[in-house]
């Protein structure tokens, strides 16, 4: 299939960038959307145009590095998937496709669709750690039995891959989601209970200090989120830092 | 305790217990709206205790109308600072693909409810006070039932203003409501029910408040 | 005396390490202050030993090419971890584990690394479990096991199909506290260009910010390079597409032998090749193997319709399937090691049993798996007269609660439903066994400079065993170079910072930026890629599953001419003082173009089948490897002098003292 492509460039953080329209052709369905992007960039470069720059590693959806706001949602239409998992069959022959970075202040563009998203990793040195040597003396692993239901809301809250499709989503580029779930692995475990009340506070001042917005429950971050992590764990932040607040 | 009052989510809180303050006012003043519907006499009686009532007069009526004042600053507030957030807006933004319109528009439905309060206030309000402290007039237990429905009798734009705003007021608590108990970290077995209360109360008292108009207005042709 | 020296302690196997811990040095915390180390690669191996050093007190600089640590490709990892604990009581023991070690990798690896590695399994679990990782569990609230290829024993922790996700997001949170201690300074979107030496030993790198462009020194006393393999070698894999050999590559042309390149792992259950334009291979964990059942049509007519779009899989009747791996394999049917089910699979397709369009692909088939499930569930909930239909909704909820998200991924990927029609595979490029040779303190030849994870060659010989490069990969950060690494720097207390300034760091920046101009100068009509496929489609042709003489001698010769026509002829758009992404991955396909070589080369001199080295000249008469232990015995340790034909062999012979030597057998 055919397709057109209205794709942002951007040379470097300081310009101002616009879009620019592509045509690619020859696209198959299989194909991902990034390897259609990869055609993109072939032509570009046998023109001796600079190719598109956009992050992209695993390629299989858990590595977190792939964005892009793709037809106005991040990650493109489909759910439940990142950019590199999105398939050109979602798309129909002669189709425009809008390419834009991820859009918050905290997430600066870098070039064209690369974004700085070193905000998040700012969150986690915050707090999203237990205070564990990591010599191993340690107590053995089954000496603390875990409800199954709380080790796997637990796991649930930590399949988040840090993409920023959720601050992408939200109409006020919000990181309560990933905030959450970071939080949400550690509360939920007795190991992550102890510092519990000053991880969440930390965190939470971190998060304002990066400058994204405040959530106000649309829940489309936990729609376009590619992993699904739940509005449930927000409930919990809340809650979590309500009683860090009131008690510490 | 210390800088509570300047996170995020503090401020998310605030936002939802006076949020909530207003929906239980909102409650009460539905009550006593409705008695209008049913009984006159009842209507008169409890607004005057309402109008003339130390308590509520200069204790309740201030908290009431700080907590209104409050709801408004600070949703302007998070809205500006959550425009902010999102310094370059996007080309195209498909919001409708994973949020409802009232969530996304709760500026825009509290901003025409704040525009209606407005309206209310010059239209009850300000002429109580007048009443009340300029024109230092007499008691009169039985005026407010007459008074009222004279501002509906005969005004379809007057109704009509109300009810538009009322159906606003309708989204805005759609949203705002259920939205509260997120916000407050209450999420358990409990929630589901809450989300069916809260959205009937959406559009129960709204509704009503449109039905109570509405029923003046043509009541009185 | 070979100049291999492997240090391997003396002493009962079971007593090596812990006598070695004790006779090593030390070095005191006020001294450690002092001291700094460079950690190349943030994945497990990356990023648990950054962590650990930091909290030991040493100044840390960690550096890794994607935007963030998390995002290493250890991330990608999906089915388990192993360990030795028996907590299911089945048997395990540290000895259990290092035996299946060595068996698993056909005897080519090294004994006392292997019984380290089994010896400290428990402990990562422990301290992973310290550290918040969700482990899947039993509903008692204890840690839940599973089974994996080659072995008899559970001894599998997981968390659903993430646990590479899971314990990586547990090292890197680890590094956050030092992070936030200010112990760790981590240089993100940063790509090591080249180890600088001082006096001989390895005293720093010199790093490219990807974003700016600006080409740095960093100076420190050690160096770890923990930078994973290198299986994009062949364009086409399952590593991440960033995944490159440039630091071990580096490293090695500045005089760190390489070891065994040849070892390559080939994944027996990957998702088939779609297109041409495809860039990447996505695995479907192994754990699958537990319950999928892997067929090909039994007659060649069935095949062919298949092909052509003119049967369905599920229309096949069983007596016509031809479920080869539990036929050939009674004893370990669909779970033989890796290397056995590769093979088996393209024996097959090149006989033309193969299904897909391309013929390029078998089946694993969740049927009976399904209906099984179905069975017991409904028996276990008191359902004993179940309809069919309840059966396989039963069965298709079991499965979908143990597989679910592969499954998805699957149908994502394919657009096929899993759960109604067998699962596509075949093998892809996933592991390198190979990697940069290490003494038992995880050193290289050059002092100074250790290699840990995917990136040294140490445990798992010609062969890996499912769920242990996570295990590896932990051991050697979290609780093998915390030690090592203490004893060399010991003698660098007073050494006191590097300087940056003198001429051995001038000269290496000065190379490296020339080599970068070097590139931008070709000025050809080929884009990078261009070059990566051909390199890739040399190596899948000539030295992937099996191999033999003739297409190595060839391989050899057209990597060359290749390499030659790359450096005149490849397009770089763009500058270099900018994120430049062509220019990243030029540098990337440089290397593979030079290691590819000497790949071939490893092979071509390995005159025996053994693990994923498949020598079509030495195979038994059914078909399986045929090892040669007495004159092959040993791991191949190159030394490069020039070009990679030219590269020198060292052999270091492998002592086998606990383990005897035995033909593996998975019948």
């Amino acid at each position: 299939m055919k397709l057109k492509l209205k794709v942002w460039r951007q040379e470097d953080a300081q310009d101002k960038g616009g879009f620019k329209n592509y045509d690619v052709d020859g696209i198959d369905g299989d194909m991902s959307f990034l390897e259609m992007l990869d055609v993109l960039n072939n032509n570009l470069v046998n023109e001796g145009i600079d190719p598109v720059e956009f992050d992209h590693d695993c390629r299989e959806g858990i590595c977190g590095s792939c964005s892009l706001q793709i037809n106005g949602e991040p990650h493109g239409p489909d759910r439940r998937i990142t950019t590199c998992q999105l398939h050109m069959r979602k798309f129909k022959d002669g189709d425009e496709i809008v390419i834009e970075p991820f859009r918050a202040t905290a997430f600066p563009v870098i070039k064209d669709l690369v974004i700085d998203r070193s905000a998040f990793d700012r969150i986690q040195h915050a707090g999203g750690y237990i205070s564990v040597n990591t010599s191993g003396n340690t107590q053995d692993a089954n000496s603390i039995p875990i409800d199954k239901q709380d080790a796997d809301d637990s796991f649930y809250a930590a399949t988040c891959i840090g993409c920023g499709a959720c601050v992408a989503a939200c109409k006020n580029a919000s990181a309560m989601l990933f905030t959450s779930a970071k939080v949400s692995q550690f509360a939920l475990l007795p190991q992550g209970k102890i510092e519990a009340h000053e991880r969440v506070l930390e965190m939470v001042h971190q998060m304002d200090k990066e400058g994204f917005g405040n959530c106000t429950n649309t829940g489309a971050c936990e729609i376009e989120c590619p992993k699904g992590i739940s509005l449930e764990n927000i409930a919990r932040l809340n809650r979590e830092y309500l009683s860090a607040s009131v008690f510490s | 305790m210390a800088g509570i009052s300047k996170t995020s989510i503090a401020r998310k809180v605030a936002m939802a217990l006076s949020g909530l303050f207003l929906v239980l006012f909102l409650a009460q003043h539905f009550t006593i709206n409705f008695t209008s519907v049913v009984s006159p006499s009842t209507f008169n009686e409890i607004s005057h205790f309402m109008g003339t009532n130390f308590v509520v007069q200069a204790i309740l009526q201030p908290i009431l109308i700080a907590g209104v004042v409050f709801h408004f600053v600070m949703g302007f507030v998070l809205d500006v600072r959550n425009r902010k957030a999102r310094g370059v807006k996007y080309n195209k933004f498909k919001g409708q693909a994973n949020s409802p319109w009232v969530s996304r528009n709760m500026i825009l439905s509290g901003s025409v409810v704040l525009a209606f309060l407005g309206l209310h206030f010059y239209d009850f309000w300000i002429p109580e006070l007048i009443h009340k402290y300029v024109e230092t007039n007499p008691d009169d237990p039985f005026r407010y039932y007459d008074e009222t429905i004279a501002k509906f009798a005969g005004n379809p734009i007057r109704t009509g203003l109300y009810s538009i705003s009322f159906v606003l007021l309708m989204l805005h608590l759609l949203h705002g409501f259920a939205s509260s108990f997120q916000t407050m970290g209450v999420n358990n077995k409990y929630s589901s029910g809450i989300k069916i209360f809260t959205k009937a109360f959406a559009i129960v008292i709204p509704m009503g408040f449109v039905f109570i108009a509405i029923f003046h207005y043509f009541n009185n042709l | 005396m070979s100049v291999l020296e492997s240090k391997i302690p003396e002493g009962p196997i079971e007593k090596k390490w812990t006598k070695h811990k004790n006779e090593i040095n030390l070095v005191n915390p006020a001294n450690k202050r002092n001291i700094d180390i460079i950690v190349v690669g943030t994945g497990l191996a990356g990023g648990s030993a950054a962590a650990t050093f930091a909290e030991l007190g040493y100044n840390v600089k960690t550096f890794c090419y994607q935007d963030s640590p998390r995002r290493a490709h250890s991330i990608a990892a999906q089915g388990g971890i192993n360990a030795s604990k028996n907590y299911q009581g089945d048997g395990d023991s540290d000895y259990r584990l290092f035996y299946d070690t060595v068996k698993g990798g056909d005897y080519r690896s090294r004994e006392a690394n292997v019984y380290r590695l089994a010896e400290v399994s428990s402990n990562i679990i422990d301290q992973c479990v310290a550290q918040g990782v969700p482990f899947a569990r039993e509903y008692g609230g204890l840690l839940d096991n599973r089974s994996f290829g080659g072995v008899l024993v559970s001894r599998t922790f997981y968390a659903k199909g993430q646990t590479g996700q899971q314990l990586l997001l547990g090292a890197y949170s680890a590094m956050n506290r030092q992070i936030n201690r200010g112990k760790i300074q981590s240089f993100n979107r940063h790509e090591m260009m080249d180890l600088v030496l001082v006096d001989g030993k390895a005293r720093g790198i010199i790093a490219r910010d990807l974003v700016s462009g600006n080409i740095e020194r960093h100076s420190a006393h050690a160096v770890v390079l923990a930078s994973g393999g290198y299986g994009n070698v062949f364009y086409l894999s399952t590593n991440a597409m960033g995944s490159n050999v440039m630091a071990a590559w580096r490293a090695h042309k500045k005089g760190a032998f390489f070891a065994n390149p040849c070892f390559t792992q080939i994944h027996p259950t990957c998702i088939p090749v779609s297109g041409d334009l495809q860039s990447k291979l996505t695995l479907m964990s192994e754990s699958l193997r537990n319950d999928g059942r892997i067929w090909v049509p039994k007659h060649e007519k069935d095949a062919k319709a298949i092909r052509e779009g003119k049967l369905k899989p599920t229309e096949l009747a069983e007596e016509d399937r031809d479920y080869y791996l539990e036929r050939r394999y009674p004893a370990f049917g669909n779970l033989v090691p890796r290397d056995v089910a590769s093979r088996a699979a393209k024996e097959r397709c090149d006989e033309g049993y193969g299904v897909n369009k391309t013929g390029q692909a078998v089946y694993l088939d969740f049927k009976a798996a399904i209906e099984r499930y179905g069975k017991e569930k409904a028996f276990t909930s008191g359902h004993k007269n179940p309809s069919k239909e309840e059966i396989i909704k039963l069965g298709e909820q079991v499965v979908e609660s143990k597989y679910g998200n592969l499954f998805e991924m699957y149908e994502k990927i394919t657009d096929q439903n899993p759960y109604k029609t067998p699962m596509m595979i075949f093998p892809a490029v996933h592991y390198t066994m190979g990697g940069l040779w290490v003494d038992y303190n995880l050193m290289t030849t050059i002092p100074g400079c250790y290699a840990a994870g995917e990136a040294n060659f140490s445990d798992h010989g010609a062969n890996r065993l499912g769920a242990s490069a996570l295990m590896q990969g932990l051991a050697d950060g979290y609780f093998v170079l915390p030690y090592t690494i203490g004893d060399y720097l010991a003698d660098d207390i007073r050494t006191g910072t590097i300087s940056t300034e003198t001429e051995e760091f001038v000269t290496a920046e000065k190379e490296v930026k020339e080599r970068i101009q070097r590139l931008f100068d070709a000025k050809g009509k080929n884009p990078v890629d261009y070059y990566h496929k051909k390199l890739g489609r040399i190596m899948w042709d000539k030295c992937g599953m099996s191999r033999n003489e003739k297409e190595l001698r060839e391989a050899m010769e057209e990597i060359k001419e290749l390499r030659e026509d790359f450096w005149k002829n490849v397009r770089i758009t763009g500058k270099a003082e900018t994120k430049n992404a062509e220019l990243e991955k030029a540098g990337r396909v440089a290397d593979f173009l030079e290691l590819g070589e000497l790949f071939a080369k490893d092979a071509l001199e390995r005159n025996e089948s053994c693990g994923g080295h498949f020598r079509e000249e030495y195979q038994t008469e059914d078909g399986e490897a045929l090892r040669d232990d007495e004159n092959f015995k040993f791991v191949s340790a190159w030394e490069y002098v020039g070009n990679p034909r030219d590269a020198k062999l060292h052999k270091e012979q492998l002592e086998f003292e606990n383990i005897e030597l035995k033909t593996r057998s998975y019948k």
